[in-house]
């Protein structure tokens, strides 16, 4: 029966003979599918990566007001009579009339529709508790209003799904992984026939291009990681505990699970173990046994494994009428375990007013599962909750819980999943793999031809970096002053700012590269006091100027172009460099190139003086009494200040 | 028909021939490289900096939390006057922060959600930021009203702008897209000076070359690649390959001779540019999420990355270890950036929150 049922839910239009199945929740269950894919047009997707960081009934996406098919046709006719859904034996009548068969049909006209037409809605009175008559009418309207649901047509609600009663996987090979959406999506033949969870298979379109997705990748690694858990004799000890007049079925502690991540993980310390439980737990692998916030703590909580099936790798994006199914049901059991939680049973009502015309159906739905869950073995039933619960606990989270299902939306959208369209790059990959290859061997052509320096020199350099500056780097070596940030005083950047003196840290890293010398404004003022001693100030006025140039909006470059060119580099400068003549025949071609000069038309000479002055004059600076005078000077000073301070503490 | 079917299935059969030597002529290229760059692997990176004394303990705690945004947090950047953050949020909203005091200075509401990326210009008076709305719009600091009144729209990309920096100058924006290209922007002509084609995947992060002239800067891309531009030319200059997944953040080394990256295979990687290669791997097995941002600390012996598992993890780039773990954010950590004196680091993360640790 279970099996006809979901088959039925995801076959609907194509296989005609599953009407043939207990009709009741048959119908009922893909007949709530479709006013509510119609509903909510543009599903999960959205909520998952736009939806805010909330969890609850996602905001976005969550209110769509129900808004006419997509072929127009108006929804006002029959529309709901909504019942307050209260009375079991209320009549829901939840319609919206197609096109063709337009205003004034009584919705229970529609056998008359067409299988084929893409327009029909499923309109269909249901008596909650007497459906049989009615419902064969609407299961015959079914068929076509998948097609007007559009391509996300997530065989919505129905999916009854079988999941044995031993978490111990089964490899239920993730069914839905390829399938594109709504086909087959087959849930695997149940050892125990159990019908669980509502949530659909309505994945990503995606399909296969998920394979490498920045999430699918962290989950196979942790799945890898939950499996070893799950090993026999080397993962956590897994046991069915003894309670007062129960049994608390599979479960583990939570020290026993950070104790095995201690000795089977590289991690540092139960910091870090519990957090890394802690992650497991809160993408749904394992879950406490009877708490929504997902996380582990170190103790003797019970902790239980999320099931395979359930697993978010299967890429749930389970709709907000499979939660509202979830709650209902949830309320029909008459068990203390499966209480809602407000917060619950505040999305229950916002889910309930938001599906007000439909939610005959839902409750319909809810019941049927109810009915059968009942049935199960009690110690089995325990378990199936409590995993379908974390399912929820997951996809629709406690409030000031992670929502671990969102997705960055840089990446959603180069998968071309996000709603708000994709982006051109992934396409762009697919559509030319052979320019793409002409690029890359291109590049390793050019890696090639590149001449590099060993290893060893390079790693030196490094070190040698370091060993330079690790007294500049505040998290190695206190500075001279204390932190503001450590401290809450100001004192080092006021000192800074309005002190005339220049810690002597400060004028020994003038020594150690130009680029060092000029990116301090009183070391560039000094550089230029020595250069005019030693009349070459014209290099760096020279290079400062181009830089400077470079800076300039576009508007203002051909005029400093031709100033710089005038000032320094002409025939009759009043300033000339010392530039060799090649650089500046290329200058001179760049400033006259009919394309008309860029910004960048005297680099080569500029990086000519750079290293004239670097080779040069930077060399006898660092050598001359201008620089060691200053640098004892500011010494000297340093060597004051702390006594200062002394005083001043 | 059968003959016009013909010349088809030629056509496709030569088309299936040329890509397949294609593939080979690659795969020979990458093996012969790998021989080359082998010759010259003479020594590890850890090896040489055996010498140098373990760091055992870094002192860094947290020490402000900046609260305001109502999303999450994608990106931060430190003002040049060392106190301030811009920072910009799924929210819609940048926010300007006086980090030191926590006080929210501006808000400015953008027309669009998804801010992707901000930066401060270097005069520290202007604000360049976009997302999802495909552009780079720039903001002057002033009051909130006319911060909104007197914005400006400087570039357009074809997909999200994933990432912004002013290279050197308030005239100028450097941006990176999904639409996988970089471009230069003429801020006060919105004028494009040159843009940058060469990726084949979305760009999703860039770093301006800390050399004299800033003519050069690197890309991180969805193609797992890490490109060095030379912005006259357009031209990329070096590649660097090796990740295994999206490449989320590149930074160059404060010697401008190296790189960083930090990607979705949850590892964070070296590159040498003198020597053309990897030098180091940033990994370990219980790391099993992507990294999002990474910096280095002044003296390049720190790299802070930023992981989608909440953490920020410190790692020694010379000895190749991890010297310890920051706790504190209770979602993916988006954005990790050294603060310009290098006293302080910032992190900005999916619990709407920004935290500054010293």
């Amino acid at each position: 029966m279970v099996t006809m049922n979901s088959e039925a839910d995801k076959t609907q239009a194509t296989n005609a003979s599953s009407t043939a199945a207990p009709a009741k929740t048959d119908c009922t269950s893909s007949n709530s599918s479709d006013p509510l894919a119609v509903a909510i047009p543009e599903p999960q997707s959205a909520t998952a990566v736009v939806g805010g960081g909330g969890g609850g009934v996602a905001p976005g996406t969550a209110t769509p007001s129900p808004t006419p098919l997509s072929n127009g046709s108006n929804n006002g006719t029959g529309s709901s009579v909504s019942p307050a859904a209260t009375g079991a034996g209320a009549v829901a009548t939840a319609a919206s009339a197609p096109a063709a068969a337009a205003a004034g049909t009584t919705s229970a006209s529609p056998p008359a529709s067409n299988p084929a037409t893409a327009s029909t809605s499923t309109a269909s009175v249901v008596g909650a508790k007497t459906a049989a008559a009615t419902t064969t009418s609407s299961s015959s309207a079914t068929s076509s209003s998948t097609a007007a649901a559009g391509s996300k047509q997530s065989g919505s609600s129905g999916g009854l799904l079988t999941v044995s009663g031993n978490h111990h996987h089964h490899h239920h090979a993730h069914p839905q992984q390829s399938a594109a959406g709504q086909s087959a999506a087959q849930p695997p033949q149940p050892p125990t026939a159990t019908a669980l969870a509502v949530p659909s298979a309505s994945h990503h379109q995606r399909g296969g291009k998920n394979e490498d997705a920045p999430n699918i990748l962290v989950y196979k690694k942790m799945e890898a990681i939950i499996e070893k858990m799950q090993a026999e004799s080397t993962g956590v000890a897994v046991r069915t505990v003894k309670a007062f007049m129960s049994k608390v079925p599979s479960v583990f502690t939570g020290a026993d699970l950070v104790a095995w991540i201690l000795k089977n993980f590289d991690v540092e310390d139960v910091t870090e173990a519990l957090h890394f439980a802690h992650l497991l737990s809160s993408h749904g692998y394992i879950f406490p046994i009877d708490d929504h916030a997902l996380t582990v703590k170190n103790d003797g909580t019970f902790y239980r494994f999320q099931t395979p099936y359930f697993w978010p790798s299967n890429c749930w994006e389970p709709e907000n009428t499979d939660y509202a199914v979830y709650l209902c049901k949830r309320t029909m059991q008459n068990k203390t375990r499966l209480e809602l939680a407000d917060y619950e049973a505040e999305n229950l009502a916002k889910l309930q007013k938001m599906f007000s015309r439909k939610w005959e159906f839902i409750f319909m739905q809810a019941e049927s599962q109810s009915k059968v869950a009942k049935k199960r073995d009690k110690l089995e039933r325990k378990v199936l909750d409590s995993q379908e619960r974390a399912f929820w606990d997951v996809h629709r989270p406690m409030p000031g819980c992670v929502n671990t299902t969102e997705i960055d939306i840089k990446k959603a959208y180069r998968r071309g999943g996000s709603s708000h369209g994709t982006g051109s790059a992934g396409a762009s990959l697919a559509k030319n793999p052979v320019e793409q290859l002409t690029r890359i061997i291109a590049l390793r052509k050019q890696k090639l031809e590149r001449r590099t320096i060993k290893v060893s020199k390079a790693a030196e350099a490094l070190v040698a970096y370091y060993d330079q500056y690790n007294e500049f780097d505040y998290f190695i070596t206190s500075p001279e002053l204390p932190n503001p940030w450590q401290t809450d005083s100001t004192e080092m950047w006021d000192t800074e700012k309005n002190s005339k003196e220049v810690p002597v840290r400060r004028v020994k890293r003038w020594a150690f590269s130009l680029r060092e010398l000029l990116n301090d404004a009183i070391g560039r003022e000094q550089f230029t006091k020595f250069l005019e001693k030693e009349y070459s100030g014209e290099n760096l006025k020279f290079w400062e100027s181009v830089q400077e140039m470079k800076a300039l909006p576009q508007s203002e470059i051909k005029e400093a172009i031709q100033k710089i060119w005038q000032e320094f580099l002409a025939p009759e400068a009043p300033c000339p460099v010392n530039v060799d003549s090649k650089s500046v025949e290329l200058a001179r071609e760049a400033v006259n190139s009919p394309s008309g000069p860029n910004r960048w038309c005297f680099d080569v000479a500029a990086s000519h003086v750079y290293h004239l002055m670097k080779s040069d004059s930077y060399s006898r600076y660092l050598r001359s009494d201008m620089y060691k005078d200053y640098l004892n000077c500011s010494r000297k000073k340093i060597k004051s200040i702390p006594n200062l301070f002394g005083v001043k503490r | 028909m059968s003959e016009a079917a013909v010349p088809a299935s030629n056509a496709n059969a030569n088309a299936t021939e040329k890509m397949a030597s294609l593939v080979r002529e690659a795969e020979n290229l990458k093996t012969k490289l790998e021989e080359e760059r082998q010759k010259l692997n003479d020594v590890n990176l850890s090896n040489i900096a055996e010498r140098l004394e373990q760091i055992a303990y870094v002192n860094i705690k947290p020490r402000k939390v900046l609260k305001g945004h109502q999303a999450k947090v994608l990106c931060t950047d430190w003002s040049p006057d060392k106190r301030h953050i811009i920072s910009s949020s799924q929210d819609g909203r940048l926010i300007i922060w006086d980090a030191f005091t926590t006080n929210k200075e501006h808000a400015v509401t953008m027309p669009t959600t998804w801010i992707m990326a901000c930066a401060y210009a270097p005069s520290g008076n202007f604000v360049a930021c976009g997302g999802l709305d495909n552009k780079v719009t720039v903001y002057p600091i002033t009051s909130d009203e006319e911060m909104a009144a007197k914005k400006r729209t400087v570039g357009t990309h074809t997909s999200y702008m994933s990432c912004c920096i002013y290279p050197n100058s308030d005239q100028q924006i450097l941006t990176g897209s999904g639409d996988s290209t970089c471009a230069l922007w003429d801020v006060e002509s919105g004028q494009l000076l040159q843009s940058f084609h060469g990726h084949s995947g979305d760009v999703m992060a860039i770093d301006l070359a800390p050399n004299e002239t800033g003519n050069t800067f690197v890309s991180g891309s969805c193609d797992r690649m890490a490109f060095i531009w030379d912005m006259r030319s357009g031209h990329v200059v070096q590649s660097f390959e090796g990740h295994q997944s999206d490449v989320n953040s590149v930074k160059f080394h404060p010697c401008g001779d190296a790189i960083a990256t930090g990607s979705d295979d949850s590892s964070c990687r070296l590159y040498d540019m003198r020597a053309d290669r990897e030098v180091a791997v940033f990994a370990k097995e219980s790391i099993i999420f992507g990294v999002n941002s990474v910096d280095f600390s002044v003296s390049g012996r720190l790299l802070f990355a930023g992981y989608n598992d909440y953490t920020v993890n410190l790692w020694d780039t010379l000895k190749s270890e991890r010297v310890c773990l920051l706790y504190g954010h209770e979602n993916k950590v988006s954005c990790v950036q050294v603060s310009p004196d290098g006293t302080a680091l910032s992190t900005g993360s999916w619990d709407y929150t920004i935290r500054v640790w010293a």
